[in-house]
């Protein structure tokens, strides 16, 4: 078996001092492979540590316990040769439409650079001509945005001369980080096709992190849930959204407002908890607290991954009665 | 339509910098009625977050509402000399702010800045009957009396923004203007802040106006919607019909570009950018990215009229 | 942060902000003044002995004359000249020390930041000035001390300042998306430095500038005004130095303590205003976001 190109193993990740520390990750693990071209979607709410997997997976963060490896090496660990390869093969998308770009130069900037450091033209012209294809292929004219500064240009264009960096490159794995939360909804889907089109034509693994469930149904193959810094839920994201079985993914997916007055906000009511402190246990099942359907063995022994089908594990003993894996292995989930 | 609350009547806020005029809100019309929740939707850029500052008589130089009523209750908000605002507000206008931590006070407990609004319009109360009051508002959003003695930086934002609910309520006013209130909170939290939003309008019987860009919360929650686009009211119709079948193109594709559990797979969006709101195009403001357009929308602006009861449009497909 | 490229840019800037322009008029004429005069008036008439003495403001003497037979025109030009050129070469020896240990602190990290940082709280800590007399008079011969040497003996607090400055926007510039799409654009943590974070600091740069050449100068004063420092050669400290151990107060030399009190004063101001003009610049909330 081949060293896969990016791996979490049993990461955990804290921040703050001895007294006031939080737990952003708990014991993750999480194996992605080279030749893939499936997206994952990585979803929780604030605070469920799916930026963190992020910043762990693109070497901004170093694991508290844990390795996080590129190509079977530490990645905090890579110099020289290594390093520039990892930075040419793993890329990311941002939020913020406007924070990745340097004021003080023009937009061009974002994708001149890599051209030129990661030798990807063998003339200024080559380069300008891999700018414009670029450019096309998320809907801009380079002669309405190459040559501006980032303020004279829209979030959406902004945000669209990102996707086409990514485009440009095409590395070996993009990680996008609530690529299309800061733009129009009009605009979205442009954003999100392109990520598509980078998936499916040019065969590159999508991490796909966000809140937001729609979108994250609509673009991807696989989801994980996580909450408080644990995987509750992860597998095929169809069978996930429509029929949700963890108690967590329940909720999540009964709030959602679909954009549609006859499919009203669903769930019961023993589910919608007004949670007026929602604290993380130390031990045992973090959504435990929370969790109406809670049972004794949830407050002690963080569950593992429950198969109530070949492609979902659930976090959650009310499926114990099924196969069960180690949370080792969730990427099990998605070579189905 | 005389049996409007709050009627806005050719409304125009413009930006005055120095290279011409920003037409932010650029000739709107709508009525809001008695008890209803209203939504005003848009994107950036549309005018929307300029409508809740002019409704609140908020907009700020080089900002200026150059022209139109705002009639509330038989006044109009627009030629109001700024005291009989002030009074105006919190007592029949009141504002739930987007982004909650930014409106609290964060050196003052939550009780007093519950209190604070009232005694500023001259409510008298003692010390038993403002404790009581606290309480009472604290219940209304489903927070513990414990609360009131508490810090924002100590609550959730789910928390602090009830806090900011509460605050609109203190006083009941007629109208409460609510801007993205549930923008920066997640989607559990939203839906409980909703909730929470939905069962105080019913019990007091206000009328809400509910400013976003998500189009899966407006159908949740709100009877009627309103469509801006560019400063420009593009629709306003009941929410189911709007859904259906939409009228205004812009309307059309928004609706078609959301992400239903149906279309999977679909990414279809509007093709173009938003116009510069310094020099709108001419004629109808979508027209450079509708796709049915054709010379009259370039020509000339169209007329936002009533094609049915209820139902309100500017488009030359169905007004010329 | 930097919109308007180019010159044009720079004088509309000045256009909007009255107190960066009018910095910069007054500091221009100061140094006008401590230069370009110079050609038109000799330096011997700013030694003893040069001309008659306790001579007030005059056709012949314009500034006046100093108990020791200073003729204080040529003192003034001369004696402004050497104090800026002390504040400057301590302010620009303390702002690229500074410089770069704040770029290199501030983005590395680690075992040299800690270093740097126990130096930078110590020199904090203790009594800055004292450190200055006792450095200054070590010097070998301090009665002849030069411009230079003077300079240098001020740069070793000058690049204090400059540095805490600096390394604490470069940390906070650090964590900036656009920093991380620098790294995995391929670029290394020098080019990052040099490329991304310098152009976007230039207004700390330019106001940790003024206010190190500042210090420089007061600095310079403090030390001069004790007697610490060159006693012969005509500055604006050594000026006051001598006024006050002739007691031009109590003599009456009303414009032997005018004089240098003024100069000493539009230096100040100029720089303040500089940096109020800057800080408007660097703030944040200046950029526009349309």
């Amino acid at each position: 078996m081949s060293t896969p190109l990016l791996e979490l193993r049993n990461v955990t990740k804290i921040f703050g001092g001895k007294s006031d520390y939080t737990v952003a990750l708990d014991d993750m693990t999480l194996v992605l492979e080279e030749y893939f071209p499936k997206i994952i979607a990585v979803v929780g709410e604030s605070g469920s540590g799916k930026t963190t997997t992020g910043m762990l997976l693109l070497g901004f963060y170093g694991p508290t316990m844990g390795q996080a490896l590129f190509r079977g090496q530490p990645i905090n660990e890579l110099k020289g040769a290594d390093l520039f390869q990892f930075r040419r093969e793993v890329q990311a998308v941002f939020q913020d439409p406007f924070a990745v770009y340097n004021p003080f130069y023009k937009v061009d900037n974002l994708l001149s650079i890599p051209i030129k450091n990661f030798k990807l033209a063998r003339s200024k012209a080559e380069a300008h001509e891999l700018m414009v294809d670029a450019l096309e292929r998320v809907g801009l004219r380079s002669e309405e945005t190459l040559g501006r500064y980032p303020h004279q240009l829209s979030g959406g264009q902004r945000q669209r001369i990102a996707v086409a960096r990514a485009l440009l490159l095409k590395p070996k794995f993009l990680i996008t980080d609530e690529p299309v939360s800061m733009v129009d909804a009009s605009l979205r889907s442009t954003i999100l096709k392109s990520l598509r089109a980078l998936n499916q034509e040019f065969g590159v693994p999508i991490l796909y992190i966000t809140h937001d469930l729609t979108t994250a149904y609509h673009i991807s193959d696989y989801i994980i849930i996580l909450y408080g810094g644990s995987v509750m839920e992860a597998g095929n994201v169809d069978s996930i959204i429509r029929h949700p079985n963890h108690p967590y993914t329940k909720l999540l997916v009964s709030s959602i407002p679909w954009p549609d007055p006859d499919l009203p906000w669903g769930g019961s009511e023993e589910l919608i908890q007004k949670s007026q402190v929602a604290f993380v246990p130390i031990t045992g099942c973090k959504f435990a607290p929370r969790c109406p359907y809670k049972m004794d063995i949830c407050e002690t022994k963080v569950p593992d991954l429950f198969l109530p089908e070949r492609d979902r594990g659930v976090a959650c003993y009310l499926f114990r009665d099924n196969a069960i894996m180690p949370r080792e292995e969730l990427s099990n989930v998605f070579a189905v | 339509m005389s049996e409007a609350l709050l009627q806005v009547k050719n409304l125009k806020v413009y930006y005055h910098v120095e290279v011409g005029a920003v037409k932010a809100v650029d000739d709107v019309s709508f009525d809001l009625g008695f008890g209803v929740k209203m939504g005003l939707v848009g994107e950036s850029g549309s005018g929307k977050s300029t409508m809740a500052l002019a409704l609140m008589r908020m907009i700020k130089p080089p900002g200026k509402i150059e022209g139109g009523q705002m009639v509330l209750d038989g006044m109009d908000l627009v030629k109001l000399s700024e005291e009989k605002m002030r009074q105006t507000r919190l007592r029949k206008l009141a504002m739930i702010p987007q982004g909650a931590m930014n409106a609290l006070n964060p050196v003052m407990r939550i009780d007093k800045q519950l209190i604070d609004g009232m005694l500023d319009h001259g409510v008298f109360m003692s010390k038993e009957e403002r404790k009581t009051r606290v309480n009472q508002l604290l219940e209304m959003v489903d927070l513990a009396p414990k609360v009131a003695k508490m810090y924002p930086h100590e609550l959730s934002g789910g928390m602090q923004q009830r806090v900011t609910v509460a605050q609109s309520i203190s006083m009941e006013p007629d109208v409460i203007i609510a801007d993205e209130p549930t923008s920066a909170l997640d989607v559990v939290i939203q839906r409980q802040v909703m909730d929470t939003i939905n069962r105080l309008q019913e019990k007091l019987g206000l009328s809400i106006i509910l400013i976003g860009h998500d189009m899966g919360l407006m159908a949740q929650t709100v009877g009627s919607l309103a469509v801006m686009y560019a400063g420009r009211m593009m629709e306003i119709g009941e929410t189911r019909a709007m859904f259906r079948d939409p009228l205004h193109p812009y309307t059309q594709l928004l609706i078609e570009s959301l992400p239903v559990l149906e279309n999977k797979g679909v990414f279809s969006g509007i093709p173009g950018i938003t116009p510069s709101l310094l020099n709108p195009p001419e004629g109808c403001v979508f027209h450079t990215r509708c796709p049915k357009a054709w010379d009259l929308c370039r020509d000339k602006i169209p007329a936002f009229s009533e094609v049915d009861p209820g139902r309100w449009v500017a488009c030359h497909l169905h007004t010329a | 942060m930097q919109r308007g490229q180019g010159f044009k840019g720079f004088l509309n800037y000045i256009r909007r902000n009255p107190a960066f322009g009018g910095g910069l008029v007054l500091l221009l004429i100061l140094l006008l003044f401590s230069t370009v005069a110079g050609f038109f008036v000799p330096k011997e008439g700013a030694y003893p002995l040069a001309v008659k003495s306790k001579q007030p403001p005059s056709e012949e003497f314009r500034f006046g004359t100093d108990s020791v037979g200073r003729d204080l025109l040529p003192t003034m030009i001369y004696g402004t000249r050497m104090t800026l050129s002390i504040g400057m070469i301590a302010g620009v020896i303390g702002l690229s020390v500074g410089t770069v240990l704040g770029f290199m602190t501030g983005y590395f990290g680690g075992l040299f930041d800690t270093i740097v940082k126990f130096l930078v709280d110590v020199l904090m800590t203790i009594p800055q000035f004292l450190l200055l007399v006792m450095i200054a008079s070590s010097v070998p011969d301090p009665d002849k001390m030069t411009v230079w040497q003077m300079g240098l003996v001020l740069s070793i607090v000058a690049w204090v300042q400059p540095t805490r400055a600096i390394r604490a926007q470069v940390m906070s510039m650090r964590e900036r998306a656009f920093v991380m799409m620098s790294k995995l654009s391929g670029m290394s943590g020098m080019e990052i430095i040099i490329k991304e974070l310098m152009p976007n600091l230039m207004p700390y740069l330019a106001i940790s500038l003024a206010s190190a050449v500042n210090g420089g100068v007061l600095g310079s004063l403090g030390l001069q005004t004790l007697g610490i420092g060159n006693l012969r050669e005509p500055s604006l400290g050594m000026t006051i130095y001598w006024l006050r151990y002739y007691n031009a107060f109590l003599q009456g030399y009303w414009w032997w303590i005018v004089e240098p009190v003024t100069v000493i004063a539009a230096i100040f101001i100029a720089f303040l205003l500089i940096s109020i003009g800057l800080d408007e610049f660097a703030n944040p909330r200046t950029r526009r976001t349309v």
